[in-house]
């Protein structure tokens, strides 16, 4: 890759692909060449399953801005979800 | 009017520690000699731009290979093969080394080939043509286009790219021409200059060309990189450093050719090589 940003995380879920649902093992997140967006260079987020072949992947290429807003959208979201949790184990 | 014919197709040469490894072959009719050219793709992957540059070759008069530097990730469409290769950290430079010199003595066993062989690479392709030429004695000229990371940093070498291609340097053992864009942050034009200066300190035959108005991948005609007049004229002077140092003799360009027998019944049909 003509960048070196890449970072990979264990997962755990499932992920839609053109063949159907996978298990989810690992979300890739990069900042490199896209195949499809018209961009020079774009956030890519893999969502695999690496024991499974290339083809058990499920892509997105995001512009740095759209990358930053879905980056607040998950950290709100996991926030909230978070207290929501809390009181469910509060019994509230 | 003339006949032209090529024959491209898929097939398999030993690669890095004689593994088995797929790659695509595109080469004019006729009985040669032809020079040689392997191609090294992108971070992208094996695909179809590499595809049509192999063609593209060997409509310029090359027996020309492009070998699947992704083979060992699996089979696949290019991207998710890419994709694959990305988070398992790329390949590493001496297995990219093993196989690319598989492609040059695959092509140095074929009896139409003139005994000359060019390397060619984009992107990382041509951070892997400079290191490949760095590293083998067994090629003729090598063509470097926006080669990201030949200059590293400690923080950017890894297990699978140990030292930075500029370290090699002084073995480089054929002429080199590289392409770059002024706009490119990978590599920057710093990056270029430091390249550049090392290629001077030791006394190597190259030469380098930068285009204003350009950035990274201006050839690749289907990205918004894409510079029509920076791509044309680089095309231009990558042929004639070709022509130069890799004797495409007059006539034989495909345009031109003079067929046997057996290729005229051949067609277009698969053949042993």
């Amino acid at each position: 890759m003509c960048t070196s940003i890449v970072e990979i995380v264990s997962a755990e879920g499932a992920g839609k692909t053109g063949d159907g649902w996978i298990e989810l093992t690992h979300s890739v997140v990069s900042y490199d060449h896209p195949h499809h967006a018209l961009l020079e260079e774009a956030i890519t987020i893999d969502f695999v399953n690496s024991a499974l072949g290339p083809g058990a992947r499920v892509a997105v290429e995001l512009t740095l801005e759209a990358a930053k807003e879905l980056s607040g959208a998950l950290a709100r979201a996991i926030i909230a979800a978070e207290i929501e949790e809390g009181a469910r184990h509060r019994g509230g | 009017m003339a006949y032209e014919g090529m024959i491209a197709e898929t097939i398999s040469v030993n690669g890095d520690k004689h593994e088995p490894i797929s790659a695509y072959v595109a080469r004019p009719l006729g009985p040669g000699p032809f020079p040689g050219m392997v191609l090294i793709h992108h971070v992208p992957g094996w695909d179809e731009w590499y595809r049509e540059t192999t063609r593209k070759f060997a409509h310029h008069g090359y027996a020309t290979i492009s070998h699947n530097l992704y083979h060992r990730f699996g089979e696949g469409k290019a991207d998710d093969v890419a994709a694959k290769a990305r988070a398992e950290g790329g390949v590493a430079d001496d297995q990219m080394v093993g196989d690319t010199e598989g492609a040059v003595q695959w092509l140095r066993a074929q009896p139409w080939l003139n005994g000359k062989v060019g390397v060619f690479g984009t992107c990382s392709g041509g951070r892997q043509t400079f290191l490949f030429a760095c590293k083998s004695k067994s090629i003729n000229a090598a063509v470097e286009l926006w080669g990201g990371r030949v200059v590293m940093s400690k923080e950017e070498l890894t297990a699978k790219q140990p030292v930075a291609p500029i370290d090699f340097t002084a073995g480089l053992s054929c002429p080199l021409i590289g392409l770059f864009g002024n706009e490119d942050r990978s590599p920057t034009p710093e990056q270029v200059d430091l390249h550049e200066a090392e290629l001077k300190k030791h006394g190597k035959n190259y030469e380098f060309h930068r285009y204003d108005g350009a950035g990274h991948g201006f050839f690749y005609y289907d990205r918004p990189a894409y510079r029509i007049e920076q791509a044309l004229d680089g095309w231009k002077k990558v042929f004639a450093f070709l022509e130069k140092h890799l004797a495409v003799i007059a006539g034989q360009r495909l345009n031109n050719v003079h067929l046997d027998r057996r290729d005229r019944q051949r067609g277009g049909r698969r053949q042993d090589w």
